[in-house]
């Protein structure tokens, strides 16, 4: 299929004009970069509580903060991260972009739907953000009764925010569900869906499935907190462990909402870039749903030393090794889908590398925690804070970064400094890599996450960490003016920069308001790379 | 169903104006449906934390959850599902007149909407009593007798107030857009070409009296 050719000067961006269209738009293209923004923007703060954090573990005792503000920081940096940025980074994002594009739809299947998802997103983020004004929260992003309860800080406005954030990630996911259903070009069958389109299946299987159970339970949080119902309060009878339970069956699958649309970004990058067929299409669209449905069976293994018994921590602890089996089988398709390509080192595949390797790194780190045993000893140390963030920020993070870099210029029509793309990438891939690995040691030496204060023997790792830190903010500020640089005075980029097959890529950069001039008829398959020239 | 070309019982894709994005009036309304239904899902796992709670603290405080049972009166338990079941009898039948485009849907919307009305009269009559008992959540739990008796039947008023009032306000949710839905059959926008919204608010609302199946028997009955 030839590219289609753009209309001179009318695209999505331009096309209408004004602020109005925009605030009302229903285009899913323009919710995607409303998204976008929103999610950077709320990136950067929690960013900057991250680094405050940092700082204040440069040396034991006070470095910059009391401890009651160390607190907040640390909460506000999971929360935000966790609520605001990780979990609608890529699917709401990236995936309202690209989902209706990769499937030759006008449109996701409700786009009234998607406009108010959005609204309902940043009416609970300014909530969240707003309790910052009323004394602050100090619970973490778990929300653990009874101290969540107890607390003097503004915990039920945060609970309420992540509540009315819920829906607006449970409509998401039911919206890109049916899409993928319903939408498809002719063609386009099961088998010819790209990756990319799996994973967000899979995905907002996840949102839509646990979402609400989270929802409810933070309902009853600040029922707890207002009314005193009883159900979490020990006082009254009640069971705070209970609470864990339905947070974690939540909060599990939600690890997995945050890394499996990472994956489907990899799955697009890799074989563009090595340009070959994904190895296993088969296998690794399987895989994306065996991580999803073993999700919700492993939330225990989060509670090893909550009090269960030795046999449900025992069970937990074997099923989640279980992940390693669907996640094994996308490394290893990733590796033998390189193997004799031809391959293009070029910003979005350096961060697929990265990913390969961090990732590699927090699912190995993830199988030793499964290991009941070793957890006791691990459990709330810096170890499962550096196997989380290998795993959240390498994981999500550097497929956010792929998938940003592989998509811009689409999304705008304009290439970014291939040069700066590749310093900023050595400054997150290596900043990364100083913050966190010297936390594995520290955590299996024994120092405990959350504290503010640490016995002077781990003070060197602490310095490591806090320098790794700031190269990571260098890396994201060069990578914040390079793309601002690109919109403004950036080459124009070609309708199929990358020589990709996927259906987004035949359309113009970017594309048309109703995203194809001719309705596409799908004909190959995404990864064809061997029978067609793209 | 996959099939946007296949015709099925509901009419022939016709002249209503659907979204651009669709490929027929079919295609939308098939759409329509599966969100429609992954809503309910959602909606499933959205009351399931209490029905856990429940079963959870039942088994363990069962004497006082069988005391705190006693309290309910389950005669208004049965009159609200009766009115319930009925209400959900007349919206199958509002579906279907709209489907074959009959004038008496907005009546039968009418009496669904009253249904859920008297349900919520019900309720509050139901709800004031256990107020004037003393009968209440958690820590704000007075009453006496109760309290010497079975403390943990605080826990059982916890969950009957948080299940119920869940429920009801799915009711006062649901009766809205009933209303709304009755306003548009008056003006006429419904028949075979395009009863979308209808059977949507149906499927909603037949949810919606399943909750409560369930609900009665755990609250009133068992024990």
């Amino acid at each position: 299929m030839s590219s289609t050719t753009a209309v001179a000067g009318k695209n999505y961006l331009t096309d209408p004009k004004g602020i109005g269209s925009w605030i009302y738009t229903l285009d899913h293209k323009r919710i995607g970069l409303l998204y976008l923004v929103s999610v950077l923007f709320f990136f950067l703060v929690g960013g900057i509580f991250a680094l405050l954090v940092r700082l204040e573990l440069w040396s034991p005792g006070q470095t910059v903060m009391s401890a009651d503000t160390y607190n907040k920081a640390f909460t506000y940096h999971g929360t935000m991260m966790v609520f605001m940025v990780i979990i609608p980074m890529i699917p709401a994002a990236i995936g309202n972009f690209v989902l209706p594009l990769m499937l030759g739809a006008k449109d996701v299947a409700f786009p009234r739907l998607n406009l108010l998802s959005y609204y309902i997103f940043m009416a609970g983020a300014l909530l969240g953000v707003g309790t910052l004004f009323f004394k602050g929260v100090d619970t973490g992003w778990t929300f653990y009764t009874p101290y969540s309860t107890k607390t003097g800080s503004a915990a039920a406005m945060m609970v309420m925010a992540a509540f009315v954030m819920g829906f607006s990630s449970i409509l998401t996911g039911l919206n890109f569900i049916t899409t993928i259903h319903k939408l498809r070009a002719p063609g386009q069958g099961w088998t010819k869906l790209p990756l990319m389109c799996w994973a967000l299946y899979a995905t907002s299987l996840l949102q839509l499935l646990a979402t609400p159970v989270l929802a409810l339970t933070l309902c009853l949080m600040a029922m707890e907190r207002v009314f005193n119902i009883g159900i979490f309060d020990p006082a009254l009878g009640g069971d705070p462990v209970l609470f864990q339970h339905f947070f974690w069956f939540y909060s599990h699958p939600a690890v997995y909402i945050m890394v499996l649309p990472a994956m489907g970004v990899i799955n697009e990058v890799i074989p563009v870039f090595s340009q070959k067929p994904i190895f296993g299409y088969k296998a690794m669209a399987l895989a994306v749903f065996g991580i999803a449905a073993v999700a919700f069976i492993v939330w225990g293994h989060h509670m090893f030393t909550s009090g269960q018994s030795a046999t449900a921590g025992f069970i937990f602890s074997l099923i989640t090794m279980f992940v390693a089996i669907p996640t094994g089988i996308k490394m290893f398709s990733w590796l033998a889908t390189m193997y004799k390509g031809t391959l293009r080192f070029q910003a979005p595949m350096l961060y697929a590398y990265a990913f390969l390797f961090v990732f590699l790194i927090g699912g190995l780190t993830g199988v030793v925690l499964a290991t009941m045993a070793a957890d006791i000893h691990l459990h709330d140390t810096y170890f499962v804070v550096a196997h989380f963030h290998y795993v959240m920020v390498g994981g999500t993070l550097m497929g956010f970064m792929a998938g940003i870099h592989y998509w811009w210029p689409k999304m705008f029509g304009k290439m970014y400094s291939e040069g700066a793309a590749k310093l900023a990438w050595f400054f997150v891939f290596m900043g990364f890599n100083v913050t966190f690995f010297p936390q594995f040691i520290a955590g299996s030496q024994g120092m405990p996450r959350r504290y503010y204060d640490y016995v002077a023997e781990f003070t060197i790792w602490n310095q490591v960490s806090t320098v790794g830190s700031w190269m990571i903010g260098v890396g994201f500020v060069i990578s914040a003016i390079y793309l601002m640089a690109s919109l403004v005075g950036g080459r124009k980029a070609s309708d199929n920069p990358w020589q990709a097959l996927g259906l987004e890529w035949q359309t113009s950069s970017p594309p048309p308001t109703e995203n194809f001039l001719v309705d596409p008829v799908v004909t190959h398959g995404p990864y064809d790379y061997d029978k067609v020239a793209a | 169903m996959s099939s946007p070309s296949s015709v099925d019982h509901h009419g022939k894709p016709g002249e209503h104006h659907f979204a651009h994005h669709f490929r027929s009036a079919l295609h939308e309304f098939v759409t329509c449906k599966q969100g429609m239904w992954l809503f309910l899902v959602q909606e499933v796992l959205f009351f399931s934390p209490l029905f856990v709670a429940y079963f959870m603290f039942r088994a363990q405080y069962a004497h006082d959850f069988h005391l705190g049972a006693l309290q309910l009166d389950w005669k208004m338990g049965a009159l609200n599902t009766i009115i319930l079941l009925c209400s959900s009898y007349t919206m199958a039948r509002a579906v279907t007149a709209s489907q074959r485009g009959e004038k008496s849907i907005v009546k039968y919307l009418a009496i669904t909407f009253l249904c859920a009305a008297g349900f919520l009269v019900v309720k509050y009559f139901e709800y004031t009593h256990k107020i004037h008992d003393g009968l209440l959540p958690g820590k704000f739990m007075t009453n006496p007798e109760l309290l010497a008796e079975a403390p943990k039947a605080a826990i059982f008023f916890s969950l009957y107030f948080c299940m119920t009032g869940l429920h009801g306000i799915h009711v006062i949710g649901g009766m809205g857009v009933i209303a709304w839905i009755m306003w548009r059959a008056h003006k006429g926008e419904f028949g075979p070409k395009y009863f979308t919204p209808v059977e949507m608010t149906g499927l909603y609302w037949h949810f919606v009296d399943l909750v409560w199946i369930f609900l009665f028997p755990m609250l009133y009955l068992v024990g």
